[in-house]
């Protein structure tokens, strides 16, 4: 029971830190609709570029400051560059356009940063506690004490804002929302800036545990089947299907993988988000959609 | 929400035209033959015989992406089940001929292909990413883990057998490429005509409007899980190819994530919907990177190391790809396209196309 407990818990940490980057995802889904494939090399970009800046002798607090300001550019460019000649094309269009896009910012920010691992201290320790009987890794704590904070900002943001009025005006009917006057391409900039922000979060918190470095990128194969599960349009969903997914993994991993040799949590994802399909097309906490001719 | 989509629009590039040019294919014999009197190895090794391969993929994966519209991030999946069922097939049934286990590759690619497409009967669009990267995964787990599909083989390489077909050994560089051609041509002649048919049409419909399509009477599962099957078995028998022709061995790695992506970039660049597409999509995706050494080499040797070669060539190939999607969604298929009604004298000249 002690060990099924700390499996359990160990999953419901590492579901966190996907959430973290499904999150991001999220965002930038419901304003624009795009399925971001590139949020994974935006965490390894805004990493490393953090990385590096405090490396040259830079006071953490400035670096953070700069790594925003260049995330911010980074998404004006995006919505430039990308978004903007692609209004109106299919979702499958948008989502290879973001394809290649992963392909640009990964080449880029090895191109300018290197591509050797470096190593990223946040000041927790990495070391077991024990909370009431079971030992949690310190870091997880802190990791979802920031992934929780980060959750209640972007509500206020979203639900007690301006910007966050305009945004799910977006969300719900682009059209509209530009009929009444929102600037759809500032919105657009500003929720890929805010998506870059979340990126450079997650990619704090998975660079500390794993070394900035290329497979950052590929975290966002973990997010994935997060976001499916969750339904692509809640952001507190993402959570909870970030806790499932993590969770359910590490267990199956650990009873049912083991049988084979292990292995398993590379695909087990991806059945658990097909079996939530099968029985809820959108997710268990995305909207339905009203097909019409 | 409009409907207008670089998907819709891709349908003119295969127009239906009553007077074809045949040439091409008798210039094909005489190439297969002559060629390999005159090419060099590397030409055939390193330059055909993968284009050939990749083009073929290119070519399954635009029936199901292309023509019918459902999205697949899992192509090399079912070209490692292609390439290791031939394998298997091969190495357990003695006296197997050779083309017999490419089409039986292709069919059990089939197979997998279909079991992972039954997801896209209740979710569409990019959810049917969940599904093919589960092929993904999963393939690339299970022929990884269990030794038996790589023949207990302790680094989980398989080793094609020699090629014989009708006691002809086509083990040489000219004759891998002489296999390839083959087996690509019959099958890019095949779903040429499977695209002009009934069968491609529905395909088509389906990719245009779904709800629409079902409207009319057309049936959307079983068109959807017959893409993914013909699909599926193109990428097996060209997953075949690359182990047999190409490589002669091959692991399970060998057909990653990335052998996937760029089976897509090929039909992005090339053109969505289109055969030729594949072709030229093929083509470029396999002569840039051998470009662009040459180029580093050439000039920039003592300047240029080989990881910020490769940082420049994904910049410069995602940057590719997000520019034929924003302005050729149709790809180099339609440039081709342009300069062939330029050329012809007696049409008038094409409109402007920015």
């Amino acid at each position: 029971m002690q060990f099924f407990l700390e499996v359990l818990v160990g999953g419901l940490f590492a579901g966190v830190m996907y959430s973290l980057v499904a999150i991001g995802f999220v965002l930038i889904y419901k304003a624009s609709g795009v399925f971001n494939f590139a949020q994974g090399s935006m965490v390894l970009f805004a990493a490393l570029t953090f990385v590096s800046i405090v490396e040259r002798g830079i006071d953490f607090w400035l670096a953070l400051a700069i790594t925003l300001a260049v995330m911010l550019v980074l998404a004006i460019l995006i919505e430039r560059v990308v978004l903007r000649p692609l209004v109106n094309r299919t979702p499958m269009t948008l989502f290879m356009a973001t394809l290649g896009l992963s392909f640009v910012i990964e080449g880029l920010a090895q191109t300018l940063w290197g591509t050797q691992v470096h190593g990223l201290e946040l000041g927790v320790a990495d070391v077991p506690q024990q909370v009431a009987g079971i030992s949690v890794s310190r870091f997880d704590l802190f990791a979802t004490a920031v992934a929780a904070s980060l959750v209640l900002l972007l509500a206020v943001l979203f639900n007690h804002t301006r910007f966050g009025l305009a945004l799910r005006a977006v969300a719900a009917d682009p059209l509209a929302a530009l009929s009444v006057g929102v600037d759809l391409r500032r919105v657009w900039a500003t929720v890929w800036a805010v998506a870059g922000a979340v990126g450079l979060v997650a990619g704090l918190l998975w660079g500390a545990r794993l070394g900035v470095q290329f497979s950052l990128s590929l975290i966002v194969l973990k997010a994935l089947p997060v976001l499916i599960v969750g339904g692509l349009s809640s952001i507190s969903g993402t959570l909870v299907a970030g806790l499932l997914v993590g969770a359910t993994e590490k267990l199956a991993e650990v009873y049912v993988g083991s049988l084979w040799g292990g292995g398993i949590e590379n695909w087990f994802p991806y059945l658990l988000s097909l079996v939530v399909l099968l029985l809820r097309p959108s997710g268990l906490f995305g909207e339905a959609r009203v097909e019409r001719v | 929400m409009s409907h207008e989509s670089a998907l819709v629009s891709s349908a003119p590039v295969l127009p239906l035209r009553s007077r074809r040019n045949v040439w091409p294919w008798f210039a094909l014999p005489v190439l297969a033959v002559a060629l390999p009197e005159v090419g060099s190895d590397y030409l055939f090794s390193a330059v055909l015989v993968p284009y050939l391969v990749l083009a073929l993929a290119g070519l399954g994966l635009n029936l199901l992406t292309g023509y019918t519209g459902q999205l697949s991030v899992g192509s090399a999946a079912f070209m490692a089940v292609g390439a290791f069922a031939a394998y298997n097939f091969q190495l357990r049934i003695p006296g197997l001929p050779l083309l017999v286990s490419f089409a039986l590759g292709g069919v059990s690619a089939a197979l997998v292909g279909s079991f992972f497409g039954l997801p896209s009967l209740r979710v569409k669009g990019f959810y049917l990413l969940a599904s093919t990267l589960a092929a993904q995964f999963f393939v690339e787990w299970v022929l990884t883990k269990f030794s038996w599909f790589t023949n207990d083989n302790p680094s989980g390489v398989i080793t094609a057998p020699r090629l014989l077909i009708l006691g002809h050994d086509f083990s040489s560089p000219g004759g891998r490429f002489q296999l390839a051609l083959g087996v690509t041509t019959a099958l890019t002649l095949l779903a040429r005509n499977l695209v002009q048919s009934p069968v491609g049409r529905t395909w088509m419909a389906i990719r245009d409007m779904e709800t629409a399509a079902a409207v009319v009477g057309i049936r959307g599962a079983r068109t959807k899980l017959q893409a993914f099957a013909v699909s599926s078995f193109y990428l097996g028998v060209a997953g075949a190819l690359w182990a047999f022709a190409y490589l002669g061995t091959v692991e399970p790695h060998g057909f990653d994530l990335n052998r996937s992506f760029q089976v897509l970039f090929i039909i992005i660049i090339g053109g969505l919907g289109s055969l030729s597409g594949a072709f030229l999509g093929a083509a470029f995706i396999v002569l840039l990177p051998i470009a662009l050494n040459q180029l580093a080499t050439a000039f920039f040797a003592d300047v240029i190391d080989v990881g910020h070669l490769e940082n420049a060539q994904k910049i410069l190939f995602g940057s590719l790809i997000i520019y034929f999607l924003i302005r050729e969604p149709e790809g180099l298929a339609r440039w081709v396209s342009l300069l062939r009604q330029r050329f012809a004298s007696t049409s008038p000249k094409p409109p402007e196309v920015n």
